[in-house]
Protein backbone atom coordinates (compact mmCIF):
# COMPACT_ATOMS: atom_id res chain seq x y z
CA UNK A 1 0.00 0.00 0.00
CA UNK A 2 1.16 3.39 -0.68
CA UNK A 3 2.56 5.53 2.32
CA UNK A 4 -0.59 8.06 1.17
CA UNK A 5 -2.99 5.30 1.07
CA UNK A 6 -2.00 4.44 4.51
CA UNK A 7 -2.15 7.56 6.05
CA UNK A 8 -5.69 7.69 4.74
CA UNK A 9 -6.74 4.58 5.59
CA UNK A 10 -5.04 5.00 9.21
CA UNK A 11 -6.03 1.94 11.88
CA UNK A 12 -7.84 4.54 13.59
CA UNK A 13 -9.89 5.47 10.52
CA UNK A 14 -10.76 2.21 9.80
CA UNK A 15 -11.92 1.38 13.49
CA UNK A 16 -13.97 3.86 13.59
CA UNK A 17 -15.71 3.55 10.34
CA UNK A 18 -16.57 -0.58 11.72
CA UNK A 19 -17.42 0.54 14.52
CA UNK A 20 -18.61 4.31 14.61
CA UNK A 21 -18.91 5.67 18.28
CA UNK A 22 -22.11 7.96 18.79
CA UNK A 23 -24.09 6.31 16.10
CA UNK A 24 -27.60 7.08 17.32
CA UNK A 25 -30.42 9.27 17.65
CA UNK A 26 -29.89 11.76 20.17
CA UNK A 27 -33.54 11.40 22.80
CA UNK A 28 -35.06 15.06 23.65
CA UNK A 29 -32.68 16.34 20.82
CA UNK A 30 -32.90 20.32 20.64
CA UNK A 31 -31.35 20.55 17.05
CA UNK A 32 -30.79 18.53 14.19
CA UNK A 33 -29.75 18.36 10.44
CA UNK A 34 -29.25 16.37 7.84
CA UNK A 35 -26.59 16.44 5.34
CA UNK A 36 -26.17 15.01 1.89
CA UNK A 37 -23.14 14.26 -0.59
CA UNK A 38 -24.67 14.34 -4.02
CA UNK A 39 -21.56 12.94 -5.58
CA UNK A 40 -21.65 10.01 -3.91
CA UNK A 41 -25.14 9.54 -2.40
CA UNK A 42 -23.78 9.80 1.35
CA UNK A 43 -26.24 10.93 3.81
CA UNK A 44 -26.18 11.54 7.27
CA UNK A 45 -28.25 12.99 10.14
CA UNK A 46 -26.85 14.89 13.24
CA UNK A 47 -28.85 14.77 16.78
CA UNK A 48 -27.58 17.79 19.16
CA UNK A 49 -28.59 18.13 22.67
CA UNK A 50 -27.78 21.77 23.80
CA UNK A 51 -27.64 22.77 27.02
CA UNK A 52 -27.23 26.24 27.00
CA UNK A 53 -24.16 26.87 24.65
CA UNK A 54 -22.98 23.69 25.42
CA UNK A 55 -23.17 20.59 23.16
CA UNK A 56 -24.70 18.22 26.19
CA UNK A 57 -24.91 14.82 23.69
CA UNK A 58 -24.69 14.24 20.04
CA UNK A 59 -25.28 11.52 17.64
CA UNK A 60 -24.94 10.64 14.27
CA UNK A 61 -27.02 8.57 12.08
CA UNK A 62 -26.65 7.26 7.96
CA UNK A 63 -24.64 6.00 5.00
CA UNK A 64 -21.36 6.69 3.63
CA UNK A 65 -17.81 5.69 3.18
CA UNK A 66 -14.93 5.15 5.67
CA UNK A 67 -13.38 8.93 5.46
CA UNK A 68 -17.32 10.02 6.12
CA UNK A 69 -18.36 7.28 8.92
CA UNK A 70 -14.88 8.16 10.82
CA UNK A 71 -15.15 11.65 10.61
CA UNK A 72 -18.63 11.89 12.21
CA UNK A 73 -17.98 9.43 14.72
CA UNK A 74 -14.44 11.35 15.86
CA UNK A 75 -16.87 14.34 15.97
CA UNK A 76 -19.22 13.17 17.95
CA UNK A 77 -16.29 12.78 20.55
CA UNK A 78 -14.75 15.52 20.21
CA UNK A 79 -17.19 18.01 20.44
CA UNK A 80 -19.03 16.30 23.27
CA UNK A 81 -18.86 18.62 26.37
CA UNK A 82 -17.83 21.69 23.68
CA UNK A 83 -19.26 25.14 23.57
CA UNK A 84 -20.78 26.12 20.24
CA UNK A 85 -18.01 28.61 19.90
CA UNK A 86 -15.21 25.76 20.60
CA UNK A 87 -17.04 23.31 17.98
CA UNK A 88 -17.26 25.75 15.61
CA UNK A 89 -13.26 26.22 16.26
CA UNK A 90 -12.58 22.66 15.74
CA UNK A 91 -14.54 22.97 12.66
CA UNK A 92 -12.10 25.74 11.43
CA UNK A 93 -9.62 23.73 12.26
CA UNK A 94 -10.45 20.08 10.85
CA UNK A 95 -11.26 21.86 7.33
CA UNK A 96 -7.91 23.53 7.24
CA UNK A 97 -6.21 19.88 8.27
CA UNK A 98 -7.90 17.94 5.59
CA UNK A 99 -7.82 20.70 2.32
CA UNK A 100 -4.39 22.46 3.41
CA UNK A 101 -2.74 19.68 5.19
CA UNK A 102 -1.04 18.65 8.84
CA UNK A 103 1.33 21.25 8.94
CA UNK A 104 -0.76 24.18 8.89
CA UNK A 105 -2.57 23.13 11.64
CA UNK A 106 -1.10 22.52 15.51
CA UNK A 107 -1.54 19.06 16.02
CA UNK A 108 -2.07 19.48 19.69
CA UNK A 109 -5.10 21.37 19.17
CA UNK A 110 -6.41 18.65 17.48
CA UNK A 111 -6.62 15.61 19.92
CA UNK A 112 -7.74 12.08 17.83
CA UNK A 113 -8.19 14.37 14.95
CA UNK A 114 -5.32 14.32 13.80
CA UNK A 115 -5.75 10.82 12.06
CA UNK A 116 -7.50 12.67 9.33
CA UNK A 117 -4.41 14.43 8.24
CA UNK A 118 -4.41 12.00 5.36
CA UNK A 119 -7.63 13.22 3.32
CA UNK A 120 -5.39 16.15 2.52
CA UNK A 121 -3.62 14.74 -0.29
CA UNK A 122 -6.58 12.80 -1.55
CA UNK A 123 -8.80 16.35 -2.60
CA UNK A 124 -11.54 14.30 -3.98
CA UNK A 125 -12.33 12.89 -0.35
CA UNK A 126 -12.31 16.11 1.41
CA UNK A 127 -16.17 16.39 1.42
CA UNK A 128 -16.25 12.89 3.00
CA UNK A 129 -14.07 14.14 5.53
CA UNK A 130 -16.32 17.29 5.89
CA UNK A 131 -19.70 16.14 5.49
CA UNK A 132 -20.82 15.55 8.90
CA UNK A 133 -18.93 19.17 9.89
CA UNK A 134 -21.07 20.70 7.88
CA UNK A 135 -23.88 19.13 8.88
CA UNK A 136 -23.05 19.90 12.58
CA UNK A 137 -22.55 23.79 11.38
CA UNK A 138 -26.10 23.50 10.64
CA UNK A 139 -27.66 21.73 13.52
CA UNK A 140 -25.44 24.67 15.40
CA UNK A 141 -27.27 26.87 13.15
CA UNK A 142 -30.94 25.73 13.93
CA UNK A 143 -30.92 25.56 10.31
CA UNK A 144 -34.22 23.09 9.57
CA UNK A 145 -32.57 22.65 5.89
CA UNK A 146 -30.73 20.23 4.46
CA UNK A 147 -26.74 20.91 4.07
CA UNK A 148 -24.95 19.87 1.02
CA UNK A 149 -21.67 19.16 -0.13
CA UNK A 150 -22.01 20.77 -3.33
CA UNK B 1 -17.70 -15.96 -26.91
CA UNK B 2 -14.40 -15.85 -28.54
CA UNK B 3 -12.17 -13.13 -29.32
CA UNK B 4 -12.03 -9.52 -30.14
CA UNK B 5 -13.19 -9.53 -33.94
CA UNK B 6 -10.12 -7.02 -34.67
CA UNK B 7 -6.68 -6.74 -33.90
CA UNK B 8 -6.74 -5.50 -30.15
CA UNK B 9 -3.50 -4.31 -29.58
CA UNK B 10 -3.79 -2.51 -32.62
CA UNK B 11 -6.80 -0.58 -31.71
CA UNK B 12 -5.01 0.27 -28.45
CA UNK B 13 -2.65 1.75 -30.35
CA UNK B 14 -4.80 4.19 -31.77
CA UNK B 15 -5.52 5.84 -28.34
CA UNK B 16 -2.79 7.72 -27.31
CA UNK B 17 -4.21 8.75 -24.08
CA UNK B 18 -3.97 5.10 -23.02
CA UNK B 19 -0.22 5.10 -23.43
CA UNK B 20 0.48 6.29 -20.32
CA UNK B 21 1.94 5.80 -16.46
CA UNK B 22 -0.47 7.26 -13.79
CA UNK B 23 0.77 7.07 -10.15
CA UNK B 24 4.03 4.82 -11.42
CA UNK B 25 1.39 2.31 -13.08
CA UNK B 26 0.09 1.58 -16.38
CA UNK B 27 -3.08 3.29 -16.73
CA UNK B 28 -5.95 1.02 -16.74
CA UNK B 29 -9.11 2.76 -17.70
CA UNK B 30 -12.51 1.44 -16.95
CA UNK B 31 -14.58 4.19 -17.15
CA UNK B 32 -15.75 4.83 -20.75
CA UNK B 33 -19.64 5.05 -19.53
CA UNK B 34 -18.80 7.98 -18.21
CA UNK B 35 -16.58 9.48 -21.44
CA UNK B 36 -14.65 7.67 -23.99
CA UNK B 37 -10.95 7.99 -24.78
CA UNK B 38 -10.54 9.67 -28.33
CA UNK B 39 -8.61 8.28 -30.90
CA UNK B 40 -5.91 9.82 -32.67
CA UNK B 41 -8.05 10.03 -35.65
CA UNK B 42 -10.57 12.39 -33.91
CA UNK B 43 -7.76 14.20 -32.31
CA UNK B 44 -6.23 15.11 -35.81
CA UNK B 45 -9.66 15.94 -37.42
CA UNK B 46 -9.93 18.84 -34.66
CA UNK B 47 -6.72 19.74 -34.98
CA UNK B 48 -7.06 20.00 -39.30
CA UNK B 49 -10.10 21.62 -38.80
CA UNK B 50 -8.58 24.26 -36.90
CA UNK B 51 -5.51 24.58 -38.51
CA UNK B 52 -7.21 24.67 -42.24
CA UNK B 53 -10.40 25.05 -41.87
CA UNK B 54 -12.40 27.19 -39.40
CA UNK B 55 -15.14 29.27 -40.39
CA UNK B 56 -18.84 30.30 -39.64
CA UNK B 57 -21.31 27.61 -41.00
CA UNK B 58 -23.69 28.55 -43.32
CA UNK B 59 -23.44 32.01 -43.34
CA UNK B 60 -20.16 33.38 -45.76
CA UNK B 61 -19.66 33.19 -48.94
CA UNK B 62 -15.68 33.00 -49.25
CA UNK B 63 -13.74 29.55 -49.27
CA UNK B 64 -13.16 28.96 -45.68
CA UNK B 65 -17.16 28.91 -44.61
CA UNK B 66 -17.84 27.07 -47.71
CA UNK B 67 -15.10 24.39 -46.34
CA UNK B 68 -16.76 24.33 -43.16
CA UNK B 69 -19.82 23.81 -44.16
CA UNK B 70 -18.96 21.30 -46.42
CA UNK B 71 -17.04 19.38 -43.35
CA UNK B 72 -20.45 20.10 -40.61
CA UNK B 73 -22.48 18.90 -43.30
CA UNK B 74 -20.34 15.93 -44.16
CA UNK B 75 -20.58 15.20 -40.38
CA UNK B 76 -24.21 15.14 -40.00
CA UNK B 77 -24.52 12.65 -43.35
CA UNK B 78 -21.81 10.29 -40.94
CA UNK B 79 -24.27 10.27 -38.56
CA UNK B 80 -27.29 9.44 -40.88
CA UNK B 81 -25.12 6.59 -42.16
CA UNK B 82 -24.38 5.94 -38.49
CA UNK B 83 -27.81 5.40 -37.57
CA UNK B 84 -28.92 4.38 -40.77
CA UNK B 85 -31.36 7.48 -40.67
CA UNK B 86 -33.68 8.13 -44.02
CA UNK B 87 -32.77 11.62 -44.34
CA UNK B 88 -29.57 13.67 -43.04
CA UNK B 89 -31.90 16.21 -42.10
CA UNK B 90 -33.62 14.43 -39.57
CA UNK B 91 -30.04 14.70 -37.60
CA UNK B 92 -30.01 17.74 -35.34
CA UNK B 93 -26.63 18.71 -33.53
CA UNK B 94 -26.85 19.56 -29.83
CA UNK B 95 -24.27 19.57 -27.12
CA UNK B 96 -25.34 15.99 -25.58
CA UNK B 97 -27.57 13.69 -25.04
CA UNK B 98 -28.91 15.91 -21.71
CA UNK B 99 -30.07 18.59 -24.36
CA UNK B 100 -31.25 16.82 -26.75
CA UNK B 101 -33.67 15.17 -24.08
CA UNK B 102 -34.43 18.97 -23.28
CA UNK B 103 -34.55 19.59 -26.89
CA UNK B 104 -37.39 17.08 -27.02
CA UNK B 105 -39.47 18.22 -23.71
CA UNK B 106 -38.93 21.80 -24.70
CA UNK B 107 -40.43 21.07 -28.13
CA UNK B 108 -42.87 18.10 -28.27
CA UNK B 109 -43.55 18.32 -24.61
CA UNK B 110 -44.86 21.27 -24.36
CA UNK B 111 -46.69 21.28 -27.01
CA UNK B 112 -48.15 17.45 -26.69
CA UNK B 113 -48.44 16.99 -22.66
CA UNK B 114 -51.54 18.65 -21.41
CA UNK B 115 -53.59 18.54 -17.67
CA UNK B 116 -54.19 14.77 -16.59
CA UNK B 117 -51.65 13.17 -19.76
CA UNK B 118 -48.89 11.01 -18.81
CA UNK B 119 -45.09 10.65 -19.51
CA UNK B 120 -43.65 7.04 -19.38
CA UNK B 121 -40.79 6.45 -18.15
CA UNK B 122 -38.60 2.88 -17.01
CA UNK B 123 -37.16 2.95 -13.24
CA UNK B 124 -33.60 2.56 -15.33
CA UNK B 125 -33.39 6.36 -16.54
CA UNK B 126 -30.84 8.46 -15.75
CA UNK B 127 -31.55 11.79 -13.97
CA UNK B 128 -31.58 13.71 -17.65
CA UNK B 129 -33.77 11.34 -18.89
CA UNK B 130 -35.85 11.60 -15.60
CA UNK B 131 -35.53 15.27 -14.43
CA UNK B 132 -36.95 16.96 -18.22
CA UNK B 133 -40.04 15.23 -18.30
CA UNK B 134 -40.66 15.76 -14.68
CA UNK B 135 -40.18 19.29 -15.22
CA UNK B 136 -42.65 18.88 -17.82
CA UNK B 137 -45.73 17.06 -16.22
CA UNK B 138 -44.84 19.69 -13.61
CA UNK B 139 -45.87 22.41 -15.98
CA UNK B 140 -48.69 20.63 -17.65
CA UNK B 141 -50.41 19.27 -14.61
CA UNK B 142 -49.31 15.80 -16.00
CA UNK B 143 -47.97 12.63 -14.30
CA UNK B 144 -45.06 10.87 -14.90
CA UNK B 145 -45.10 7.17 -14.97
CA UNK B 146 -42.38 4.33 -14.58
CA UNK B 147 -42.25 0.80 -15.78
CA UNK B 148 -40.60 -1.30 -12.80
CA UNK B 149 -37.58 -3.10 -13.09
CA UNK B 150 -36.79 -6.62 -11.77
CA UNK B 151 -33.85 -7.90 -9.09
CA UNK B 152 -31.63 -8.81 -12.41
CA UNK B 153 -32.51 -5.40 -13.92
CA UNK B 154 -34.63 -6.34 -16.50
CA UNK B 155 -37.52 -4.39 -17.77
CA UNK B 156 -40.50 -5.73 -16.42
CA UNK B 157 -42.05 -5.95 -19.54
CA UNK B 158 -45.51 -7.61 -18.41
CA UNK B 159 -46.10 -3.88 -16.95
CA UNK B 160 -45.90 -2.38 -20.26
CA UNK B 161 -49.19 -3.10 -21.67
CA UNK B 162 -50.80 -1.36 -18.65
CA UNK B 163 -48.65 1.73 -18.21
CA UNK B 164 -49.59 2.58 -22.06
CA UNK B 165 -52.57 4.08 -21.62
CA UNK B 166 -54.58 6.51 -23.83
CA UNK B 167 -53.46 9.43 -21.38
CA UNK B 168 -49.44 8.53 -22.25
CA UNK B 169 -48.18 11.11 -24.81
CA UNK B 170 -44.64 9.53 -25.03
CA UNK B 171 -42.50 6.87 -23.98
CA UNK B 172 -39.10 8.10 -23.04
CA UNK B 173 -36.68 4.99 -22.47
CA UNK B 174 -33.08 4.02 -22.27
CA UNK B 175 -31.94 1.87 -24.81
CA UNK B 176 -28.85 0.55 -22.60
CA UNK B 177 -28.92 1.48 -18.23
CA UNK B 178 -25.73 3.19 -17.85
CA UNK B 179 -25.46 1.78 -14.25
CA UNK B 180 -26.36 -2.08 -15.30
CA UNK B 181 -25.86 -2.70 -18.56
CA UNK B 182 -29.13 -4.12 -19.34
CA UNK B 183 -29.96 -4.32 -22.95
CA UNK B 184 -33.63 -2.80 -23.38
CA UNK B 185 -35.57 -4.63 -26.11
CA UNK B 186 -36.53 -1.51 -27.61
CA UNK B 187 -38.09 -2.51 -30.85
CA UNK B 188 -40.85 -4.16 -29.17
CA UNK B 189 -41.24 -1.34 -27.02
CA UNK B 190 -41.74 0.91 -29.83
CA UNK B 191 -44.27 -1.87 -31.85
CA UNK B 192 -46.35 -1.90 -28.15
CA UNK B 193 -46.28 2.07 -27.94
CA UNK B 194 -46.89 2.89 -31.57
CA UNK B 195 -49.81 0.05 -31.58
CA UNK B 196 -51.81 2.86 -29.17
CA UNK B 197 -50.43 5.78 -31.20
CA UNK B 198 -47.34 6.76 -28.72
CA UNK B 199 -44.22 7.99 -29.63
CA UNK B 200 -40.82 6.76 -28.25
CA UNK B 201 -37.67 9.09 -27.22
CA UNK B 202 -34.67 6.26 -27.20
CA UNK B 203 -31.94 7.84 -24.88
CA UNK B 204 -29.07 5.99 -26.84
CA UNK B 205 -25.91 7.42 -24.76
CA UNK B 206 -24.35 3.98 -24.07
CA UNK B 207 -25.76 2.25 -26.49
CA UNK B 208 -24.33 3.34 -29.62
CA UNK B 209 -20.67 3.11 -28.26
CA UNK B 210 -21.30 -0.98 -27.92
CA UNK B 211 -23.32 -1.94 -30.59
CA UNK B 212 -25.04 -1.12 -33.94
CA UNK B 213 -27.85 0.85 -34.28
CA UNK B 214 -30.64 1.27 -36.52
CA UNK B 215 -33.45 3.87 -36.08
CA UNK B 216 -35.85 2.41 -39.03
CA UNK B 217 -35.52 -1.02 -37.72
CA UNK B 218 -36.07 0.17 -34.09
CA UNK B 219 -38.89 2.73 -35.61
CA UNK B 220 -38.37 4.59 -32.72
CA UNK B 221 -39.38 8.92 -33.34
CA UNK B 222 -36.38 10.02 -31.20
CA UNK B 223 -33.15 8.88 -30.85
CA UNK B 224 -30.20 10.87 -28.78
CA UNK B 225 -26.81 10.15 -28.09
CA UNK B 226 -23.69 12.55 -27.06
CA UNK B 227 -20.15 12.57 -28.73
CA UNK B 228 -17.73 12.68 -26.10
CA UNK B 229 -18.84 8.79 -25.14
CA UNK B 230 -18.62 8.03 -28.50
CA UNK B 231 -15.33 8.40 -28.47
CA UNK B 232 -15.88 11.76 -30.12
CA UNK B 233 -15.63 15.72 -28.84
CA UNK B 234 -17.49 16.91 -25.98
CA UNK B 235 -20.05 19.76 -26.21
CA UNK B 236 -21.49 17.83 -29.19
CA UNK B 237 -24.60 15.42 -29.59
CA UNK B 238 -27.25 14.24 -31.54
CA UNK B 239 -30.99 14.08 -31.62
CA UNK B 240 -32.29 12.03 -34.69
CA UNK B 241 -36.07 12.61 -35.02
CA UNK B 242 -37.97 11.18 -37.75
CA UNK B 243 -38.74 13.62 -40.57
CA UNK B 244 -42.83 14.44 -40.33
CA UNK B 245 -41.90 14.29 -36.36
CA UNK B 246 -39.69 17.30 -36.26
CA UNK B 247 -41.14 19.24 -39.24
CA UNK B 248 -44.60 19.48 -36.67
CA UNK B 249 -42.93 20.37 -33.88
CA UNK B 250 -42.34 24.21 -32.65
CA UNK B 251 -39.30 26.08 -32.38
CA UNK B 252 -36.05 25.30 -29.68
CA UNK B 253 -34.22 27.85 -28.99
CA UNK B 254 -34.51 31.08 -31.25
CA UNK B 255 -31.13 33.00 -33.06
CA UNK B 256 -29.30 33.07 -35.86
CA UNK B 257 -29.60 30.08 -38.72
CA UNK B 258 -32.80 28.59 -36.99
CA UNK B 259 -35.02 31.67 -38.90
CA UNK B 260 -35.46 32.06 -42.80
CA UNK B 261 -36.30 36.18 -42.10
CA UNK B 262 -36.83 37.91 -40.16
CA UNK B 263 -38.90 41.34 -39.09
CA UNK B 264 -39.57 43.26 -35.79
CA UNK B 265 -43.34 41.85 -36.89
CA UNK B 266 -42.86 38.09 -37.87
CA UNK B 267 -40.02 35.55 -38.38
CA UNK B 268 -40.30 32.65 -40.65
CA UNK B 269 -38.65 29.47 -39.04
CA UNK B 270 -36.05 27.77 -41.68
CA UNK B 271 -36.39 23.94 -41.80
CA UNK B 272 -35.51 20.97 -39.88
CA UNK B 273 -32.68 20.56 -39.32
CA UNK B 274 -31.48 24.24 -38.76
CA UNK B 275 -34.44 25.15 -37.22
CA UNK B 276 -33.40 23.61 -34.04
CA UNK B 277 -29.84 24.54 -34.24
CA UNK B 278 -30.24 28.16 -33.31
CA UNK B 279 -26.83 30.12 -33.11
CA UNK B 280 -22.89 29.24 -34.41
CA UNK B 281 -23.23 25.65 -33.85
CA UNK B 282 -19.97 23.59 -32.43
CA UNK B 283 -18.26 22.88 -36.04
CA UNK B 284 -14.96 21.49 -34.48
CA UNK B 285 -17.25 18.99 -32.41
CA UNK B 286 -19.53 18.00 -34.92
CA UNK B 287 -16.31 17.47 -37.52
CA UNK B 288 -14.39 15.62 -34.29
CA UNK B 289 -18.28 13.22 -34.25
CA UNK B 290 -17.84 12.49 -37.91
CA UNK B 291 -14.25 11.34 -37.57
CA UNK B 292 -15.07 8.93 -34.48
CA UNK B 293 -17.73 7.44 -36.67
CA UNK B 294 -15.74 7.02 -39.37
CA UNK B 295 -13.13 5.47 -36.96
CA UNK B 296 -15.84 3.03 -35.43
CA UNK B 297 -17.16 1.87 -38.80
CA UNK B 298 -13.39 1.24 -39.92
CA UNK B 299 -12.65 -1.34 -36.95
CA UNK B 300 -16.39 -2.36 -37.70
CA UNK B 301 -19.20 -2.21 -35.51
CA UNK B 302 -20.28 -5.83 -35.29
CA UNK B 303 -16.88 -6.34 -34.35
CA UNK B 304 -16.84 -3.62 -31.62
CA UNK B 305 -20.00 -5.43 -30.33
CA UNK B 306 -18.41 -9.17 -30.21
CA UNK B 307 -15.37 -7.76 -28.64
CA UNK B 308 -17.78 -6.01 -26.01
CA UNK B 309 -19.57 -9.16 -25.33
CA UNK B 310 -16.20 -11.19 -24.76
CA UNK B 311 -14.74 -9.28 -22.49
CA UNK B 312 -17.90 -8.87 -20.62
CA UNK B 313 -18.04 -12.29 -20.61
CA UNK B 314 -14.31 -12.52 -19.17
CA UNK B 315 -14.49 -10.02 -16.70
CA UNK B 316 -17.95 -11.11 -15.41
CA UNK B 317 -16.44 -14.48 -14.47
CA UNK B 318 -13.31 -12.76 -13.06
CA UNK B 319 -15.02 -10.59 -11.02
CA UNK B 320 -17.51 -13.33 -9.13
CA UNK B 321 -14.51 -15.01 -8.20
CA UNK B 322 -13.63 -12.19 -6.05
CA UNK B 323 -15.16 -12.68 -2.33
CA UNK B 324 -17.49 -10.56 -1.45
CA UNK B 325 -18.50 -8.95 -4.84
CA UNK B 326 -21.71 -8.53 -5.89
CA UNK B 327 -22.91 -7.58 -9.03
CA UNK B 328 -26.13 -5.35 -9.03
CA UNK B 329 -27.40 -6.03 -12.89
CA UNK B 330 -27.27 -9.38 -14.16
CA UNK B 331 -29.71 -9.00 -17.01
CA UNK B 332 -29.36 -11.92 -19.69
CA UNK B 333 -28.75 -9.08 -22.21
CA UNK B 334 -26.85 -6.40 -21.52
CA UNK B 335 -23.64 -4.57 -22.69
CA UNK B 336 -20.15 -4.10 -20.94
CA UNK B 337 -21.17 -2.29 -17.84
CA UNK B 338 -20.14 -4.17 -14.52
CA UNK B 339 -21.75 -2.61 -11.50
CA UNK B 340 -21.21 -4.04 -8.21
CA UNK B 341 -20.54 -3.82 -4.09
CA UNK B 342 -17.93 -5.63 -2.20
CA UNK B 343 -18.52 -6.79 1.15
CA UNK B 344 -18.98 -3.96 3.61
CA UNK B 345 -16.63 -1.68 1.78
CA UNK B 346 -18.10 1.50 0.27
CA UNK B 347 -17.92 2.04 -3.43
CA UNK B 348 -15.82 5.64 -2.44
CA UNK B 349 -13.35 3.91 -0.98
CA UNK B 350 -12.85 1.29 -3.43
CA UNK B 351 -12.68 3.79 -6.08
CA UNK B 352 -9.98 5.69 -4.20
CA UNK B 353 -7.30 2.49 -3.54
CA UNK B 354 -8.41 1.51 -6.81
CA UNK B 355 -7.03 5.11 -7.93
CA UNK B 356 -3.69 4.47 -6.52
CA UNK B 357 -3.09 1.43 -8.59
CA UNK B 358 -3.83 3.76 -11.68
CA UNK B 359 -6.91 1.82 -12.16
CA UNK B 360 -9.96 4.37 -13.20
CA UNK B 361 -13.42 2.97 -12.29
CA UNK B 362 -16.39 5.08 -11.35
CA UNK B 363 -18.15 4.78 -7.69
CA UNK B 364 -21.78 6.48 -6.73
CA UNK B 365 -24.98 6.31 -7.95
CA UNK B 366 -24.02 7.14 -11.82
CA UNK B 367 -26.50 9.83 -11.89
CA UNK B 368 -29.43 7.10 -11.53
CA UNK B 369 -30.61 7.65 -7.37
CA UNK B 370 -33.85 6.02 -8.46
CA UNK B 371 -32.42 2.86 -9.53
CA UNK B 372 -29.94 2.40 -6.91
CA UNK B 373 -33.12 3.03 -4.34
CA UNK B 374 -34.20 0.22 -6.26
CA UNK B 375 -31.58 -1.61 -5.39
CA UNK B 376 -31.66 -0.95 -2.28
CA UNK B 377 -28.13 0.99 -2.34
CA UNK B 378 -27.01 4.44 -2.15
CA UNK B 379 -24.24 3.39 -4.22
CA UNK B 380 -22.23 0.76 -6.80
CA UNK B 381 -18.50 0.23 -8.06
CA UNK B 382 -19.10 0.79 -11.63
CA UNK B 383 -16.38 -0.73 -14.66
CA UNK B 384 -17.14 0.06 -17.88
CA UNK B 385 -15.35 -1.70 -21.05
CA UNK B 386 -14.88 -0.11 -24.10
CA UNK B 387 -13.28 -1.44 -27.65
CA UNK B 388 -10.19 -0.30 -26.53
CA UNK B 389 -10.19 -2.62 -22.67
CA UNK B 390 -8.14 -5.92 -22.77
CA UNK B 391 -8.44 -8.79 -20.54
CA UNK B 392 -5.50 -7.87 -18.72
CA UNK B 393 -7.28 -4.59 -17.88
CA UNK B 394 -9.76 -6.83 -16.23
CA UNK B 395 -6.87 -8.88 -14.09
CA UNK B 396 -5.75 -5.29 -12.97
CA UNK B 397 -9.09 -4.66 -11.83
CA UNK B 398 -9.59 -7.96 -9.99
CA UNK B 399 -5.71 -7.51 -8.56
CA UNK B 400 -7.07 -4.35 -7.41
CA UNK B 401 -10.14 -5.31 -5.18
CA UNK B 402 -7.66 -7.66 -3.64
CA UNK B 403 -5.46 -5.01 -2.34
CA UNK B 404 -9.08 -3.51 -1.22
CA UNK B 405 -10.03 -6.61 0.70
CA UNK B 406 -6.88 -6.41 2.47
CA UNK B 407 -7.12 -2.78 3.21
CA UNK B 408 -10.81 -3.44 4.99
CA UNK B 409 -9.79 -7.07 6.42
Amino acid sequence: MSSDLKDLYQEVVLEHSKRPRNFRVVEGATCTAEGYNPLCGDQLSVTLKMDGDVIRDIGFQGQGCAISKASASLMTGAVKDKTRAEAEALFERVHTLVTEGPEKVDPETLGKLAVLSGVSEFPARVKCASLAWHTLHAALDGRSTSVSTE
Amino acid sequence: MTGPGFDLGRVRGDFPLLRQEVRGRALVYLDSAATGQKPQAVLDALTRYYTHDNANVHRGVHILSERSTQAYEDAREAVRRFLNAKDAREVIFVRGTTEAINLVAATYGRKSVGPGDEVLISAMEHHSNIVPWQMVCDAAGAKLRVIPVDDRGELRLDAVDALLTERTRLLAITHVSNALGSINPIKELVAKAHAKGIPVLVDGAQSVTHFPVDVQDLDCDFFAFSGHKLFGPTGIGVLYGKLAMLESLPPYQGGGDMILSVTMEKTVYNRVPHRFEAGTPDMAGAVGLGAAIRYLEGVGLSAIAQHDQWLLAYATQALEAVPGLKLVGTAPKKTGVLSFTLADVHPHDVGTILDQEGICIRTGHHCAQPLMQRFGVAATVRASLALYNTPEDVDALVKGLHKVREVFA
